[in-house]
């Protein structure tokens, strides 16, 4: 009987409510007092709906708008490690709604598979995700002139801490730098040119080039810091490289995240890059002490990521998408908009609001939506 | 051995440091040296900077040897009768001038008893380390640093009697407060710059409570009765001028009453004031849009001289008139020449501003606030003893502010105004406060300024205990009468069609940007048109090449310029400014085509 009825009603509600009610009714309610739940939860779902002609866009833009001047500029400290902060406040949600490439500091979090989050050699296994360059295991670099070599002196404490040996070091050297000798001599190596003798400004350059060559670690990830979140043991670094952090075996490629929205985008897809500018610019918001309304945010992220890649609300990005020019004109770069229009001979349609506003005509919103139809006789 | 430095130039080096700069100093003070010259020694660099260069600022102090004052009881003595002179104190190494760099080696002893070995100078007066106006203050070192600030700045902007000659002078935007007091809760700096020659407030009596919400942010309840008896009162002076200017060709400007004929002639009526010289007469009663002034000027170019026209003067009308809600009393007139050699009329309006809602009061504490009510005397609360506050002020201006010394002096100025005595509120050297409320308590007051009041309704008394004293109050130049602004209609710019801004042009408010979103947000369509409607028109449009057609008025037929009559125009309404920028479009040789369709 009850079930006939929620089967009448999942054609009008969402499955997800269906479900809810369904769990939350006592059993053996009866078929009447089912019938009216489902008649009520239908009332108020349809008066949540948002009604046509609704400017759902400005109102999200100024709920989030509005709060965001009450931001402070602060930045987020880690205690106890040194230049280790994080962009909030406005300044990151700036950063993620104008979809930058480049963040001022990028970020990850990773997590770890289950024998491995307990906490054992948790120090060990962050420091082998941090990249290590060449500059970091020398204590001296110097070119020997009358040699025309350059010589090296390694920092033997450190290469132990990092279970390296002289001879891995060589191999990078000889792998990343064509044209030299390298060899070992006690704490030193030196690299000799292979060929033309005398060109010291070769040298000079390779030097300087070499100090920066990458040894161990991943790529990218300049600081690591392991945490414990609740039972479990997490790597926080500085620096972001999504895609070959999940490649290693012990970390959970399930739960581990980067605040880089355009890694998210490439390595795991838009919907995953969607969901995290959604959770990004909800948590800043939740960390200054602010209530936004998800669904604000859930529709700038829908608007940033509808073509499936992800665009910064810049003249770059979602305004130049605009199919008006007037529009486009109005909001940043005018002349480059309407120059590029006459050239191609654009039609501008009027129908979103900015054109009507500029042409003192009624909105196409709200009330300026509908028209009305009459029959008229002939 | 450190480097020496002479205005910032290398000049040597010196074995002993220590030495070498007390010699330097002790020549200073022997006078052998200049007394402008700074001494200055960097231990981080171990250099010596010796200054004698203009545009330092430097402060007098008094010098200290082996922990005591060089400046002694004798010294006084002689400067009270006249033997001595600042300068003699200079020349005797007494006192001396410290720049900022000399002032990182010294060690300056705040007041006489906390002398030590190791100090090197002693202040003068600790008063001496704020400016003037900030020494007006009372209680000054009780307030919180933001506010003494404010509170300084303030007082620049009191009504007061700025020059006893105000009467002989022709001073923009001037106004002179009709009864000065000088405070009775004063500084010594009060009685140095002879501030009772020159006062800028008054003496009112102040209770620190609420009244029906009309004081809540900032603002203040005024008695009526205060203000009828002479409170905030003040005058508002303001010239018109107007110069005989002389152009080429031997033409010239001419201040006299206007013909009929000139270009631009207003109305008989707005010329119904000026004298037979052009020139209004002393004590008219003028109001907006009177002539002061009546002027005609040549026409701007000789060659728009209208040949056909001969009855018609060339000459167009420049008179000085009132401005848009002005009004007042002409006060004085003068007639007199300028440098060049021009007739120069200058006219003084005089205008008495009785305090209104809007008009801002201060104490000298930063508790700024804007008249928000004016009730009638009889409404006031008052207290037992029959005492009526002239002002309310909100109880929250002060937890947040901590304005103590408004509180002190509130409490000074009753003790004051009871004993008959003026209070000495010098910064860091006041009356003791517990002195001023022993002395309050002796007059049979509570000793925390507080009274029982009566609401002057309903005559209840009040549950809580009023705090009441009496304060030297400021009237702020910023009158609501030379800001309050509305429009309905009014004039247009030429260019866009679009109100005029501004309150000088009668402009109207601008609905901006933002405000526009929120009428898109509310969804009020039609509203947001009706808003932006202040420059729309209406245009015939070609249907045929979509840009904009004539209307010939005389033979009542539209034409296209390019399509000829034999097409299809429509009337469309728009913006004027939309029609600008489509002309814009055209000049820079976009061709913007207007396709129209009908809407439904």
């Amino acid at each position: 009987m009850t079930e006939a009825l929620f089967k009448e009603y999942e054609k009008l509600l969402p499955k997800r409510i269906i479900e809810d009610i369904k769990e939350a009714l006592p059993k053996g309610t009866g078929a009447a007092k089912v019938k009216k739940v489902l008649e009520l939860a239908l009332e108020e779902y349809l008066q949540s709906k948002v009604d046509p002609g609704e400017s759902v866009g400005l109102i999200s833009a100024e709920s989030i708008g509005e709060p965001s001047t009450q931001m402070t500029l602060n930045t987020f400290h880690f205690a106890g490690v040194a230049e280790m902060n994080v962009t909030t406040g406005l300044p990151r949600i700036i950063e993620i709604l104008d979809g930058r490439k480049d963040l001022k500091t990028p970020m990850m979090e990773i997590h770890l598979k289950s024998p491995f989050n307990k906490g054992k050699d948790i120090r060990i296994i962050a420091e082998s995700i941090k990249e290590t360059t060449l500059k970091e295991v020398i204590d001296e670099i110097s070119i020997n002139i009358a040699e025309s070599t350059i010589e090296l002196t390694l920092l033997a404490e450190k290469l132990k801490v990092l279970k390296l040996t002289p001879a891995q070091i060589i191999k990078v050297l000889e792998k990343s730098l064509k044209g030299y000798a390298v060899r070992q001599s006690d704490d030193r190596i030196l690299m000799k040119a292979k060929g033309k003798e005398d060109n010291l400004n070769e040298i000079y350059k390779s030097k300087e080039k070499i100090k920066d060559i990458y040894i161990k670690g991943v790529k990218g990830i300049s600081h690591v810091l392991p945490v414990k979140r609740d039972e479990e043991f997490v790597i926080i670094t500085a620096g972001s490289n999504l895609k070959d952090i999940l490649t290693l075996e012990y970390v959970d490629d399930k739960t581990t995240s980067t605040n880089n929205i355009h890694e998210i985008a490439s390595v795991l897809g838009v919907e995953a890059a969607r969901q995290s500018i959604i959770n990004e610019v909800f948590r800043v918001i939740e960390n200054q002490g602010l209530n936004v309304d998800v669904r604000h945010i859930m529709l700038v992220a829908d608007t940033m990521c509808v073509n499936g890649t992800v665009k910064g609300i810049t003249r770059y990005g979602v305004v130049s998408e605009k199919s008006s020019v007037l529009a486009r004109a109005s909001f940043e770069t005018s002349i480059k908009h309407i120059i590029n229009a006459s050239l191609v001979g654009e039609v501008d349609e009027l129908t979103s609001v900015v054109e009507n506003v500029m042409l003192n005509q009624p909105i196409p919103v709200g009330t300026g939506l509908p028209g009305l139809v009459t029959k008229v006789k002939r | 051995m450190s480097e020496v430095f002479l205005n910032g130039k290398f000049v040597g080096t010196a074995d002993d440091h220590k030495a070498f700069i007390e010699q330097v100093k002790g020549e200073r003070r022997k006078g052998k040296l200049s007394s402008n010259l700074n001494v200055m020694y960097d231990e981080k660099v171990d250099s010596i900077a010796i200054e004698v260069s203009k545009g330092r600022a430097r402060r007098p102090l008094i010098v200290v040897k082996e922990g005591k004052s060089l400046l002694t009881e004798k010294h006084v003595q002689q400067i009270e009768k006249g033997e001595l002179s600042w300068q003699d104190l200079i020349d005797q190494g007494l006192i001396e001038y410290l720049d900022a760099a000399e002032e990182e080696n010294a060690y300056v002893a705040f007041f006489e008893p906390d002398l030590t070995k190791d100090h090197t100078h002693l202040e003068i007066t600790p008063l001496d380390m704020v400016g003037l106006c900030t020494s007006l203050v009372p209680f000054g070192n009780y307030n919180t640093a933001p506010k003494l600030n404010t509170g300084s700045k303030n007082q620049k902007q009191a009504l007061g009697m700025y020059a006893i000659n105000y009467g002989i002078r022709m001073d923009m935007d001037i106004n002179i407060l009709h009864t000065p007091q000088r405070p009775v809760v004063a500084s010594y700096m009060h009685d140095v710059m002879e501030y009772d020659k020159h006062p800028a407030g008054q003496n009112i009596v102040v209770a620190i409570m609420s009244y029906k919400g009309y004081n809540m942010e900032d603002s203040i309840v005024i008695n009526k009765g205060s203000i009828d008896r002479g409170f905030g009162r003040s005058t508002y002076f303001r010239p018109a001028v107007a110069e005989e200017l002389r152009y080429s060709g031997g033409l010239m400007d001419n201040i006299c009453v206007p013909d009929k004929d000139v270009k631009g002639y207003k109305s008989e009526r707005d010329y119904r004031f000026l004298e037979g010289d052009g020139i209004i007469a002393p004590e008219m009663k003028v109001a907006e849009g009177d002539v002061i002034i009546g002027k005609t000027s040549p026409p701007r170019f000789l060659s728009s001289l209208d040949e056909y026209n001969i009855a018609s003067s060339a000459r167009k009308e420049s008179s000085v008139s009132m401005k848009h809600g002005e009004e007042g009393v002409i006060d004085f007139v003068l007639i007199t020449e300028n440098e060049e050699g021009n007739k120069l009329v200058q006219v003084r309006i005089r205008d008495q501003r009785v305090p209104e809602i809007g008009d801002k009061f201060t104490s000298r504490h930063g508790q700024k606030g804007v008249v928000g009510l004016i009730v009638p005397h009889a409404d006031m609360p008052f207290s037992a003893s029959g005492i009526v506050p002239d002002l309310l002020f909100s109880p929250h201006g002060i937890p947040s502010r901590m304005t103590m010394a408004h509180l002190i002096e509130l409490v000074g100025g009753k003790v004051g105004a009871l004993g008959g005595r003026y209070i000495d509120g010098t910064l860091f050297n006041s009356e003791n406060e517990e002195d001023i409320r022993k002395e309050l308590a002796s007059f049979g007051f509570r000793e925390n300024g507080t009274e029982t009041m009566y609401d002057g309704v309903t005559g209840e008394q009040f549950d809580a205990k009023i705090f009441v004293g009496t304060m030297y109050y400021l009237k702020l130049k910023h009158m609501v009468a030379n800001k309050i602004h509305s429009r309905a209609r009014g004039p247009i710019q030429l260019l866009t069609r679009q109100p005029t801004e501004g309150r000088a042009k009668e402009g109207g408010l601008r609905l901006g940007e933002m405000e526009k979103d929120t009428f898109v947000a509310h969804g009020t369509s039609l509203l947001l048109k009706e808003r932006f409607d202040a420059d729309r028109t209406i245009l015939p449009i070609c249907e045929e090449c979509g840009t904009i057609a004539i209307h010939d008025d005389f033979k009542n037929r539209y034409f296209c310029q390019t399509c000829g009559d034999a097409v299809e125009i429509s009337n469309i309404e728009m913006s004027y400014a939309f029609k600008l920028l489509l002309d814009e479009l055209k000049s820079m040789a976009i061709y913007p085509k207007l396709s129209l369709k009908n809407k439904y």
